[in-house]
């Protein structure tokens, strides 16, 4: 299959059919994925902190630190949530938070080392936004600070925090978020070291679809030279509570449109998440027709999608029935995309 | 075989059960859809209807008791409920400019014919310019099993009354098979096409819904569709056709939700199988906002409307809001490529850009 350039992509989104669209990028799961399986994996978010310095115009879950609703997870109850994933069958814990002013890398080392002496479980954690921050702030490399969590037991690194890698796009959204090019060097280094990650796109706020297509450009080519990219997960701005609530959001049709285009250009990324935490499950249902193979996480726990006003209660059985009825095998993997238990 | 299926629809032959059967078999989504968007525009062009317009239950109380219906409650039983004639004038003073209210209730069995004649004369004399789409084919049958009138009686002091048209509910599966096992007191299928067809030749026009994704086969999917364009061909009088997804919560019957896979291909054949039909509606309360915008993609040209307060759906774990504003169906529909025209009850123009 032929490479599509950056002019060919641009021609696809604005202007083909989008039942058109979705065939090509369901050819293309059927190739990459000929088992016919869908993948999920059964974990939890656990954010240790809302607290954030970063307060980026699309986020609701950000407090400042002297807010009634700020808050920081002490280490007994982050276990407590742990014990829950495993009692559940859960082999990965993403943990996230917000870009905490007063937390430095002993917190983060030590928080590590005290997961991983009671629990053999993947830790997915700290989105490049936090990494480049410690580095910062204790004036190390990224390198350096990759592998000192690395060291205390971080396991993968998960795809947040790309929002769209055109900072054109990120003045208006985040402007004190890190830029494209540093988030893409987080990811770079990470997979030099060996390390795992996911990466993300949100759309649906104020990008053009050039900006899309430049976020994808970024991905591939560094996925070209790393191949450390597990998998790409697209999903939408979710307006409610945030300062541009005013935006409506992306639509059924735009995220279709999108996650077609994104499995079409992203022939070196071998998995495409569906995200039923932004699109439900009946439009994720859509998505495994439309270039998704992998149904992301059970979310035993999900706070930022929440805090804008969406939520779909949802079981792990919901997740397996809803990939076999759409007319897939369902299967568990674990962060590798190992397949650990078919159902 | 799907070629020659597609060749059939292009060529405006008609489809066979057999290939309808065949189609609800093909994993070819894409081809399946595209054939359908392909009947729709030619029916509609890029045209997507919706209307601004109010739903109301009167009661919750039936006699029925269909095992798939979380809604119904006894008379007497927690959460039972009854709206008086001066609440639903009351509901509909909301003021959002509705031009259709659509109005379906349980089976009361207390109420008597004339309580119904009642609400439609006082609906119309406090609002003469909102059309009233009222009663089931089943509420239909019961008012003339309480009032002792034939169904043509019944349904033309109804109409005198105020009824311009008539939702399509009720259907369910016309096989008696499985309508036994669904909802063994409700009317049977032959006679909810007896009182379709005798709305039809008192010239109220009327929609027609399946519900699906319970116990049902494709068989029985054909059968029921079939059987409504053999209506269709003798009267003409169904405006729209409405697949209704089955909601599994709080029901007797329990189980899952149908996939969207299934909902999407669904609205496609009914486009493609009911070639008499004008128009197919993505009824976006049952199907979600999401699926509702795509199925306009795969042979739907209506999403309905507003809506402002959904009871029946959402008894059984519907995952929607209750209402849209005008505002979110013109969004969804431009998105999808298609062109927002609000209609009235009837399908005429309203507002279109």
């Amino acid at each position: 299959m032929e490479r599509i350039d950056r002019d060919t992509a641009l021609k696809f989104f604005k202007d083909s059919d989008l039942l058109d669209l979705g065939e090509h990028a369901d050819n293309i799961r059927k190739k990459l994925h000929s088992d016919g399986i869908v993948t999920f994996i059964v974990d939890r978010n656990i954010n240790y902190t809302n607290v954030c310095v970063n307060k980026c115009k699309f986020c609701a879950f950000y407090r400042d630190e002297d807010s009634p609703d700020a808050y920081l997870l002490d280490k007994d109850e982050i276990f407590k949530k742990i014990d829950e994933t495993i009692a559940l069958g859960g082999t990965q814990i993403l943990l996230q938070g917000g870009i905490h002013p007063d937390l430095g890398i002993d917190y983060y080392t030590g928080l590590l080392k005290s997961i991983k002496n009671r629990y053999s479980i993947n830790v997915h954690g700290f989105s490049p936004p936090e990494i480049y921050y410690l580095a910062d702030r204790h004036h190390l490399t990224i390198k350096e600070t990759l592998v000192m969590l690395r060291h205390a037991g971080l396991d993968s690194i998960p795809g947040g925090g790309a929002e769209i890698l055109s900072d054109r796009v990120r003045e208006i959204l985040s402007p004190k978020k890190i830029k494209s090019s540093q988030w893409l060097r987080v990811m770079e280094e990470a997979h030099k070291i060996g390390m795992r990650t996911t990466a993300t796109m949100m759309f649906g706020s104020v990008e053009e679809p050039e900006d899309i297509i430049e976020h994808l450009e970024a991905i591939r080519n560094l996925q070209d030279r790393t191949g450390g990219f597990t998998a790409f997960i697209p999903w939408s701005f979710q307006p409610g509570n945030t300062e541009l609530s005013q935006i409506g959001g992306a639509t059924a049709v735009d995220y279709l449109r999108v996650l077609a285009l994104s499995r079409i250009y992203l022939d070196n990324v071998k998995s495409i998440q569906a995200s039923w935490v932004t699109q439900g499950l009946k439009l994720a249902q859509v998505a495994l027709r439309f270039g998704a193979d992998d149904f992301g996480s059970t979310m035993i726990e999900e706070n930022v999608v929440r805090a804008a006003g969406v939520s779909y209660l949802v079981s792990k059985e919901d997740i397996i029935e809803a990939i076999k009825s759409a007319g897939f095998k369902a299967a568990q993997r674990d962060t590798y995309y190992n397949i650990l238990k078919e159902f | 075989m799907l070629n020659s299926i597609s060749d059939k629809v292009i060529s405006g032959e008609r489809l066979t059960k057999e290939d309808a059967v065949a189609l609800f078999e093909s994993g070819d989504l894409f081809a399946v859809g595209r054939l359908a968007n392909n009947i729709s525009e030619k029916k509609n062009g890029k045209n997507a209807y919706f209307i601004v317009n109010r739903h109301i239950n009167p009661t919750n109380i039936c006699i029925n008791r269909c095992k798939f219906c979380a809604f119904s409650r006894s008379k007497g039983e927690a959460g039972a409920y009854e709206l008086t004639i001066e609440e639903i004038i009351e509901k509909l003073k909301d003021g959002h400019g509705f031009s259709e209210v659509h109005i379906v209730g349980g089976l009361h069995p207390d109420w008597p014919f004339q309580y119904y004649l009642d609400m439609l004369r006082s609906i119309k004399k406090e609002f003469p310019f909102i059309v009233i789409k009222a009663f089931t084919a089943v509420e239909i049958d019961y008012m003339s099993r309480i009032s002792g009138l034939g169904i043509g009686d019944t349904l033309s002091e109804l109409k005198k009354s105020g009824l311009d048209l008539m939702p399509g509910g009720g259907a369910e599966i016309f096989a008696e098979g499985i309508r036994n096992k669904l909802c063994p007191e409700k009317i049977s299928g032959d006679r909810w096409l007896e009182v379709m067809e005798a709305a039809h030749n008192a010239s109220i026009k009327t929609n027609a819904t399946m519900l699906y994704g319970h116990l049902e086969s494709i068989e029985d999917r054909v059968d029921h569709l079939f059987r409504l364009r053999d209506l269709q061909d003798r009267t003409g009088g169904f405006q729209a056709f409405i697949p209704l997804s089955y909601h599994p919560k709080n029901t007797e019957i329990g189980g899952f939700y149908s996939s969207a896979i299934d909902d999407l291909k669904t609205i496609a054949i009914s486009r493609l199988v009911l070639d008499n039909f004008n128009h197919i509606k993505a009824y976006w309360i049952m199907l979600g906002e999401k699926v509702s915008q795509v199925a306009l993609l795969f042979g739907a040209d209506d999403i309905d409307g507003t809506i402002i307060e959904e009871k029946i759906t959402h008894s059984a774990g519907a995952m929607t809001e209750e209402g849209m504003t005008r505002e979110d169906l013109i969004h969804l529909i431009k998105r999808a490529g298609k062109t927002p025209v609000q209609r009235d009850a009837f399908y005429n123009t309203i507002w279109k850009e």
